[in-house]
């Protein structure tokens, strides 16, 4: 949810949004915010899921150390969502198995 | 980025590291900064709040007010910063590895080295500490504050320091809810008006308690809460559910000193300020020579002390390389040491003044390397 | 060193004895009431009164002193303390009401004549006020000085307002 209204840091300032591709879903994005960031704007916490039992994890430290939010960027894996900032047009996939899908396998 | 006219090498552009380039470059030294992220400030720029202290501490000033004069005086004297960063290693010939922005790889060799790399919020374990919604304290604040987004309309707080009362506050602030805050300590941890400033808005405080565990399947829905005893054990039947769809917790933080253990500093085993931290002298140098620290990395404390930390060991630095005669050099340095006693003193911050001069009785002794 | 303020995060009566003025000083006009109970180190609100009617002093974790005959009521100390902890109340008008002055750092701003809920330390509603005033100057940084008018018998309990759901009038 974005926070157009702030009592100390004013109005959000207007600038028009930019489109990232979620998992195949157009995002409205603030050019240079974090990835993760517009993600949890759009109301999605969840940014991927282990490898291994696929559960699903989100941002947790938000500097870049924990590795929770990596996502695959224009096809790169990996990729530290909450520090790597929006450019428009790109490309981003979830990562890991979910449990539907090895349920499948 | 140019290696051969690098007097001083500050690794973190937050409040302590500017800081101290910002003394070192008044002092004529050639400086460059190096930082990992694609901004300046650390996490002095999602601070909205006034700082306390005295008006020498710009006290009454919010935080990204002061980190603006610090990256304007930074620019002025003529200190360097460098972007998107990483420094990978230092070796034992005090080469400094980098990998820039464009994916440059670099070794620098300075003639000082300051690591002044901050610290990381702690996790806490507990059933559904995993779920996304969890998140650090820090991590929400930068959301709401730098990002301008709210991860959930109603947050649980964990942990009573300033930091958990702060961000606290500022989540209202933002037009967001906290459901509660939680303390498992029978006090509350941070500055009694961070917490007046949040109860007389309604939000609960509850030492004494903690988060037994967070429910929901592909995000936090709900926790539950329960009382301690004074040995910190649940207390049977005092469970109660709530519904939040955010867990912030703020649980301390630990110094990010890899980059000192790799310079081979002694460290010392210090819990009240974070645990293992370099040791360091009152110029702020480590057992390491030529190798200084300022701010969280050497004992968790907050962003004024960080800049005093920093102002040090810029003045030292300089002061090492001839930039500044010593008797010069200890006048400045005195002014800095009674701007920096002044806010560790009181009941929060005199036992972090013990903690802190027992670190540096152990780094007056002789450098090691 | 237990207190209500460290354990449940707001002064107790007790805790509140030495920060309270005198009900005859509340009488004669606008006072300052500084809440600020523990030694942290902290004093802009002392360079902030015109007419140096707070004391800090050195060590700067000294608790800060209101002389309460030299106050004027003024009320430029409320923004100025980054703790948020300062009010000022007027007891002196004739009638049932008197007024708060409090620090306000929410969106949206009240507007005068706005009625809204009266909440005590602890966040409880305890009555309704009417905003007389809200004081916005650039020098206060954001921080809005919301003049609120309460009952007399609310002036040492009422430290917040609401406009949520916006009171009844």
């Amino acid at each position: 949810m974005r926070i157009l209204r702030h009592p100390i840091l004013g109005n959000l300032d207007e600038q028009p949004p930019v489109f990232i591709e979620v998992d195949g879903e157009l995002i409205p994005a603030r050019e240079g915010e974090p990835i993760a960031a517009a993600i949890i704007a759009a109301g999605r916490l969840k940014l991927r899921h282990t490898r291994k039992s696929g559960e699903p994890r989100g941002v947790f430290c938000g500097i870049g150390r924990c590795t929770d939010c990596v996502m695959t960027v224009d096809g790169q894996a990996n990729v530290r969502t909450c520090v790597t900032p929006v450019k428009a047009g790109m490309k981003i996939v979830t990562q890991g198995a979910s449990p539907e899908r090895e349920a499948q396998e | 980025m140019t290696q051969s006219d690098t007097d001083i090498i500050v690794i973190g552009a937050g409040p302590a590291g500017l800081s101290a380039a910002a003394e070192a470059a008044r002092l004529g030294a050639a400086v460059l900064v190096l930082d990992e992220n694609d901004r300046p400030g650390g996490q002095l720029f999602k601070q909205i709040h006034k700082f306390f202290g005295s008006k020498d501490h710009r006290a009454g000033v919010r935080g990204y007010a002061i980190g603006d004069s610090l990256l304007a005086e930074t620019a002025r004297l003529g200190a360097r910063i460098e972007l998107g960063a990483v420094v990978y290693a230092i070796y034992p010939d005090r080469r400094v590895a980098v990998i820039t922005a464009d994916q440059r790889r670099l070794l620098l060799n300075p003639k000082k080295i300051i690591l002044a790399t901050g610290a990381s919020e702690n996790a806490l374990a507990f059933p559904g500490c995993t779920l996304p919604g969890v998140m650090s304290a820090g991590a929400v604040q930068t959301m709401v504050n730098l990002h301008r987004v709210l991860p959930a309309d109603k947050t649980l707080m964990v942990g009573s320091g300033n930091v958990g009362l702060i961000v606290s506050y500022q989540i209202r602030q933002a037009g967001g809810k906290v459901a509660a805050l939680v303390e498992a300590a029978p006090v509350i941890g941070g500055y009694g008006v961070h917490a007046a400033k949040i109860s007389r808005l309604g939000v609960p405080i509850l030492t004494g308690h903690t988060v037994k565990c967070v429910h929901g399947t592909d995000r936090v829905e709900g926790a539950t809460l329960v009382a301690l005893d004074d040995k910190f054990r649940a207390v049977p039947g005092s469970e109660r559910d709530i519904e939040i769809g955010c867990v912030a917790i703020a649980v301390g933080l630990t110094p990010l000193a890899e980059l000192a253990l790799m310079c081979g500093c002694k460290f010392t085993y210090i819990p009240k300020l974070g645990g293992h931290l370099p040791v360091h002298d009152d110029n702020m140098e480590t057992t390491a020579a030529g190798i200084y620290v300022a701010g969280d990395i050497t004992g968790v404390e907050e962003a004024s002390s960080a800049m005093e930390e920093g102002r040090l060991a810029g003045i030292a630095a300089a002061e090492a390389l001839g930039r500044v005669a010593p008797s010069e050099a200890a006048v400045l340095k005195q002014a800095v040491w009674a701007r920096l006693n002044a806010l560790r003193t009181g009941r929060f911050g005199q036992a972090r003044r013990d903690a802190k001069e027992r670190i540096t009785a152990e780094g007056r002794g002789a450098h090691v390397v | 060193m237990s207190s209500n303020l460290a354990i449940c995060g707001y002064l107790s009566a007790d805790e509140l004895a030495t920060c309270l003025p005198a009900p005859e000083r509340m009488a004669k006009g606008p006072v300052a009431v500084i809440e600020c109970v523990q030694d942290i180190p902290c004093n802009p609100c002392e360079e902030a009164c015109p007419v140096r009617a707070i004391t800090v002093g050195l060590p700067i974790t000294s608790l800060p002193v209101l002389d309460a005959a030299k106050c004027i009521g003024c009320g430029v100390c409320i923004a100025r303390c980054p703790g948020l902890a300062i009010f000022v109340v007027d007891g002196s008008r004739p009638g049932d009401e008197g007024t708060i002055q409090l620090p306000y750092e929410a969106w949206p701003l009240p507007e005068p004549g706005e009625s809204v809920h009266a909440l005590d330390r602890a966040g409880r509603r305890v009555g309704t006020g009417t905003v007389e005033k809200v004081l916005s100057a650039k020098a206060q940084d954001h921080t809005a000085v919301v003049i609120v008018r309460v009952s007399k018998q609310l002036l040492n309990t009422v430290r917040a307002i609401s406009v949520e759901g916006r009171a009844e009038a």
